[in-house]
């Protein structure tokens, strides 16, 4: 089997997702551990530690998610495939 | 069952899905979606606010403790008197829970899995971000926020301010899309049962999306008139 340029495109998302998810996935556990650790030694400050942590949370997978827009546009939307 | 399935696959998450036509005009599924919310949304509002009594009924009890909460909500991200926002911003979640929760009706597809409604939801942040900045700062000093701290930095803020809100749209595309083609995927793998945890988490994540969206709203208006810090 051949490589052409739709299977290294369907190679590319593949890498894409998965590679691109392994540093959200860190990077979200730590955020969470380190809340956790804020409102068990604060637990009165647990509202705005959550809100905030969200907040967080949403700006570290949007890493994921673009990854994620990535390999859609390789599958659906590719421009070099005709 | 399986057709649905393989038309979930097969067909581009970012093309559009046309039910009929009005006139010249095509009307696709996600506005078909979006206008019933909508009209279900309002006939629940007029409902509970048709006779408005200090005594209120169960109904309009309902909607002042969602008004209520929002406007707490809203005033703890933003520092200041939350009602001038309260309407864009708990539009927006009260829309976006609909939208994201509608999956669960069988048949229904959330309009914001596809991209047009985020997308169109982002440039109503956007746009609303400079209107209430300016208003709250004036036009020049709200200009000067971006020479801060440096004229150096002009084009990045601007180009922050463009990013911020792509990212605001792809994130709750992708969320609500991706959900769609998880579910999809786990129904063609095993049969009857199994989807049903994998729904309960997109119940979670419909309503988180839309949590999260209207903070980072409420956190880009903060900061734009200048209460709150830079999201």
């Amino acid at each position: 089997m051949e490589l052409n340029l739709q299977m290294l495109s369907i190679i590319g998302a593949v890498i894409a997702v998965s590679f691109g998810a392994i540093a959200p996935a860190f990077s979200e556990g730590r955020a969470i551990a380190a809340a956790m650790e804020a409102i068990a030694r604060q637990p009165e400050s647990a509202g705005a530690l959550s809100r905030t942590l969200f907040v967080g949370l949403a700006m570290i997978e949007t890493m994921a998610i673009y990854c994620l827009v990535i390999a859609l546009l390789l599958l659906y939307a590719n421009p070099f495939v005709g | 069952m399986l057709d649905e399935i393989g038309v979930t696959m097969e067909t581009s998450p970012f093309a559009p899905d046309i039910l009929f036509h009005f006139g010249p005009v095509p009307i696709s599924r996600p506005v078909v979606t979006t206008w019933t919310i909508m009209a279900i949304l309002t006939a629940m509002s007029w409902l509970g606010l048709r006779r408005v009594n200090v005594n209120a009924g169960s109904l309009q009890t309902v909607l002042e403790i969602v008004v209520e909460t929002l406007a707490k909500q809203i005033n703890a991200i933003i520092r200041r008197d939350p009602w001038p926002y309260l309407p864009l911003l708990g539009t927006l979640f009260i829309f976006l829970v609909f939208a994201n929760l509608s999956v669960i009706v069988p048949g229904v597809k959330p309009p914001t899995g596809h991209i047009e409604t985020p997308a169109a939801l982002g440039v109503i942040v956007f746009l609303s971000v400079h209107y209430f900045g300016i208003r709250s700062r004036g036009l020049v000093e709200y200009a000067r926020r971006y020479t801060k701290p440096n004229l150096l930095l002009l084009p990045l803020n601007v180009l922050s301010e463009i990013t911020r809100t792509f990212s605001l749209m792809v994130r709750l595309f992708g969320n609500i899309m991706s959900h769609e083609f998880m579910i999809a995927i786990v129904v063609f793998l095993a049969g009857l049962f199994l989807p049903i945890p994998f729904m309960l988490l997109g119940i979670l994540i419909g309503i988180i999306q839309a949590y999260i969206f209207t903070v980072l709203a409420a956190v880009f208006i903060g900061a734009a008139v200048g209460s709150a810090d830079a999201g």
